[in-house]
């Protein structure tokens, strides 16, 4: 079990180990612990970081990463956020019940009330994710795109 | 917790996946890409083992090798002028050249190519004369300066994409004397437009030779364009024909001159260190450091796919190698125009290209000093933003060919540098969809293209991986672990991808958590069913399609299609004689027999190898969107 979980941890750390030299970019990680199934918080991610990150060079080395990524992963530390809690927080931005959000609110909420959320990112999630003939977002039908696993 | 948050956390969690998928397909085409050129130097050392052997072929070898070298060796000798044979009709409605060109020719061609004309033959071997008579005028290396013009920009690999040509073009100018450019090899291959491409290039050339500059790159070359020609047969030309052309343009320009082998192949220091230093040039207005031109040795002249620069120092060095304009196999040429810089120091063999090598920042950093130089401009290998720096910023990949593996795949980008010699970069991407695609459409779409590239690459190995398999699985139960399951397929493949992470795409798991991998094979065969052709031979016939298809189409000179049988089989027990591979010769009479579908002796060979490509089956029930629009190749 427990070495099914280090080889996980090694094939998600290998896909952004491009010197195949067993180091990542440190603004990598979050992309790689997101991957691995956890939802750690922004504060999360920058804690973590500051325990497994080779003193200011930017890189992350397997070997600190291992242990501290596995240790998460069957202590089930940032678990994932189920799929109709997610439902429930789309109603709640959806005030008047209109069963879709306008780009506008949406970009407002992100940025606004939510964790750290760059202009970048703003962008990027409209795009993906707002129905293109009406430029809205039908939070229902994305749902699924959300919560599949792309996977599988 | 708020609302917001939650679905921040959600949608980083889902972008990261979609990252995850990305860099895994990016892997993916790399492989394969590099696979395939790894072949392509396989049949560059399949030809110099022809040349080297050919006396030992039992008295069937010269004919054949010189058949077969004819064309290689040249095909355009005392045939250059032969444009002036062919008559343009009235009704064609395409630019009209006339030599010297004016920038009235160039307009256009650049009209006439944003219209999808195409340009008539007569004028495409005219270009490429009068480029050639050029070329053969140039030195070896040009020095420009950036202290007379305002800035110089330099684009990377174009591969074919006419498109992102004009794109550069719109954003930064048309060449001319204010707007000058290098542009740093590889120009056809792969994308759909490689002689466009190429003729506007050259055309620029013409215009303005001072201000329009092309370096050679590892696709200017041959056997590389016979392996990415496109198989559309039109009355113009066929694109691998023109591009064999342009390699003999760039090799003929250089004049006959012998090669001089080296035992040091992987060490482009040394190389460069054993070219004679001239004195450094005085560049009064400049006020950077004086430059030290590398001059060329007499017996060597050589073009590089990466540029050095200090003031500017492009170095184009020609080279002709044994009469032909064929790079031989791990020679200091191919160590030059594949080569790879890397993080760790020294010099190594580039594995994964199968040429060339990797080398460190020290060896930059050694080679810079030498020559008095600053800064390693080159470019070979696709960047998703286009460009990048390495070596502590002495080195620059320049990618000037957007969307290469697949729509949304990279950017492109070009340099500018001006006075202070201090590189800006612009990026573009050109968009050939009339919708946008969203991100998750655009990853879905080019996971899809690799994935389909990768499951021919196990269906073409088949044999092998299932020896493999079945090695771990003596008792026959059909199905390995994981672990024995990514295992066999590296040792077979060798693409070094992530097996583990792509298996849901590819194998089915049993029950218990074991790898069934007779699952790998599903839903892939043969285009036309051969039951004449037994297994083993099926599988090289698949594997070696494109380099026989390649031999092919050396053999057949007239273009018809056909090549008789006794070439059919000669080309064959050459082939499989230079591969080792152990292929009964009754098995191929047999074969050959069964194809010559007329009886008349000869063999319509783009139908035989229509048989061994790999179909798809589920190609029609595909659900996925794509959003590929070009339908490239990818070997």
């Amino acid at each position: 079990m427990v070495s099914d979980v280090h080889k996980k941890i090694k094939a998600a750390f290998e896909a952004f180990d491009y010197e195949t030299n067993n180091t990542v970019d440190v603004r990598e990680i979050g992309t790689i612990i997101y991957s691995l199934g956890c939802f750690p918080s922004q504060t999360d991610l920058h804690d973590f970081i500051a325990e497994v990150e080779e003193d200011h060079t930017g890189y992350i080395h397997l070997d600190k990463f291992l242990p501290a990524m596995a240790k998460i992963l069957l202590e089930h530390k940032y678990p994932p956020i189920p799929e109709d809690i997610l439902l429930q927080a789309f109603e709640v931005l959806d005030k008047e019940k209109k069963g879709y959000l306008e780009p506008e609110e949406l970009a407002n909420y992100m940025t606004q009330e939510g964790e750290l959320f760059t202009q970048e990112e703003m962008d990027e999630m409209l795009t993906a994710l707002a129905d293109h003939e009406k430029d809205l977002i039908y939070y229902k039908d994305i749902l699924s795109q959300l919560t599949i696993d792309p996977e599988l | 917790m708020k609302a917001a948050v939650l679905i921040q956390r959600w949608y980083r969690r889902y972008i990261a996946r979609l990252e995850m998928r990305r860099r895994y397909t990016w892997n993916i085409f790399q492989s394969i890409e590099y696979a395939g050129e790894q072949d392509q130097l396989q049949l560059s050392s399949f030809f110099s083992f022809m040349l080297n052997n050919f006396t030992q072929l039992n008295g069937n070898g010269p004919d054949l090798i010189s058949q077969l070298l004819d064309p290689v060796v040249d095909p355009w000798l005392d045939r250059e002028t032969c444009y002036n044979l062919i008559p343009v009709p009235e009704s064609y409605t395409g630019p009209r050249l006339t030599f010297p060109l004016s920038i009235s020719d160039t307009n256009a061609l650049l009209s006439a190519f944003k219209e999808q004309q195409s340009l008539h033959a007569r004028y495409v071997l005219q270009l490429l004369y009068e480029t050639k008579k050029l070329l053969k005028q140039m030195p070896n290396i040009i020095h420009l300066s950036t202290s007379y013009t305002k800035d110089i920009t330099i684009c990377g690999d174009l591969h074919g994409r006419l498109d992102d040509l004009l794109l550069i073009f719109y954003k930064n100018g048309l060449p001319s004397a204010e707007t000058p450019y290098v542009f740093n090899g590889d120009f056809v291959d792969r994308g759909k437009k490689s002689i466009e491409v190429v003729m506007l290039l050259f055309a620029y050339l013409l215009l303005y030779p001072d201000n329009m500059h092309l370096n050679r790159g590892n696709h200017e070359d041959h056997i590389m364009n016979l392996r990415c020609e496109e198989k559309s047969r039109n009355e113009i030309k066929r694109p691998g024909e023109i591009c064999t052309e342009v390699s003999q343009t760039h090799f003929r320009a250089a004049g006959h001159r012998s090669v001089q082998q080296t035992d040091e192949k992987n060490d482009i220091d040394r190389w460069l260190s054993s070219q004679q230093q001239s004195k450094p040039q005085q560049e009064p207005k400049n006020p950077e450091p004086e430059k030290e031109a590398v001059q060329d040795q007499p017996s060597r002249q050589r073009r590089l796919h990466f540029s050095l620069l200090l003031l500017i120092v492009l170095v184009l060095l020609f080279t002709l190698l044994s009469s032909n304009s064929i790079l031989p196999h791990a020679s200091p040429i191919v160590d030059i125009l594949w080569s790879d810089p890397k993080t760790q120091e020294g010099c190594s063999p580039n594995t994964f290209r199968g040429g060339g090598c990797y080398f460190g920042p020290d060896i930059t950093q050694r080679l810079l000093l030498q020559h008095g130089l600053q800064l390693l401009i080159r470019s070979h290998e696709c960047k998703q933003e286009g460009y990048e720096l390495c070596h502590g910023g002495q080195v620059i990949t320049i990618f000037s060919a957007s969307n290469y593996y697949e729509e949304g795949s990279n950017r492109g980008a070009y340099i500018k540098l001006g006075r202070e010699l201090v590189p800006r970069f612009y990026q573009y991407q050109v968009s050939r969809t009339t919708r946008k695609l969203t991100l998750t459409q655009r990853v879905r779409a080019a996971e899809g293209s690799a994935l389909r590239a990768l499951k021919e690459k196990l269906f073409t190995h088949r044999s092998e991986l299932m020896s493999g398999f079945q090695q771990y699985d003596q008792n026959n139960t059909g199905s390995v672990s994981v672990s024995e399951w990514a295992q066999v397929l590296e040792s077979v493949l060798r693409l070094d991808l992530p097996w583990r992470t792509l298996r849901p795409h590819l194998a089915r798991l049993a029950a218990d958590g074991s790898v069934e991998y007779q699952s790998c094979f599903e839903n892939m065969e043969p285009g036309i069913p051969l039951s004449q052709v037994t297994p083993n031979l099926a599988e090289t016939l698949f594997r070696y399609r494109t380099d026989i298809e390649i031999i092919f189409n050396i053999i057949d000179k007239d273009h018809s299609g056909l090549i008789s049988i006794e070439e059919f089989r000669q080309t064959w027990r050459l082939f499989s004689a230079h591969l080792g591979v152990d292929i009964d010769d009754r098995a191929i009479d047999d074969l050959a027999r069964s194809i010559d579908f007329n009886k008349d002796g000869s063999i319509d060979f783009t139908e035989f190898l229509e048989a061994f490509r790999v179909v798809h089956k589920l190609d029609n029930k595909d659900q996925q969107v794509n959003g590929k629009m070009d339908g490239e190749k990818y070997s």
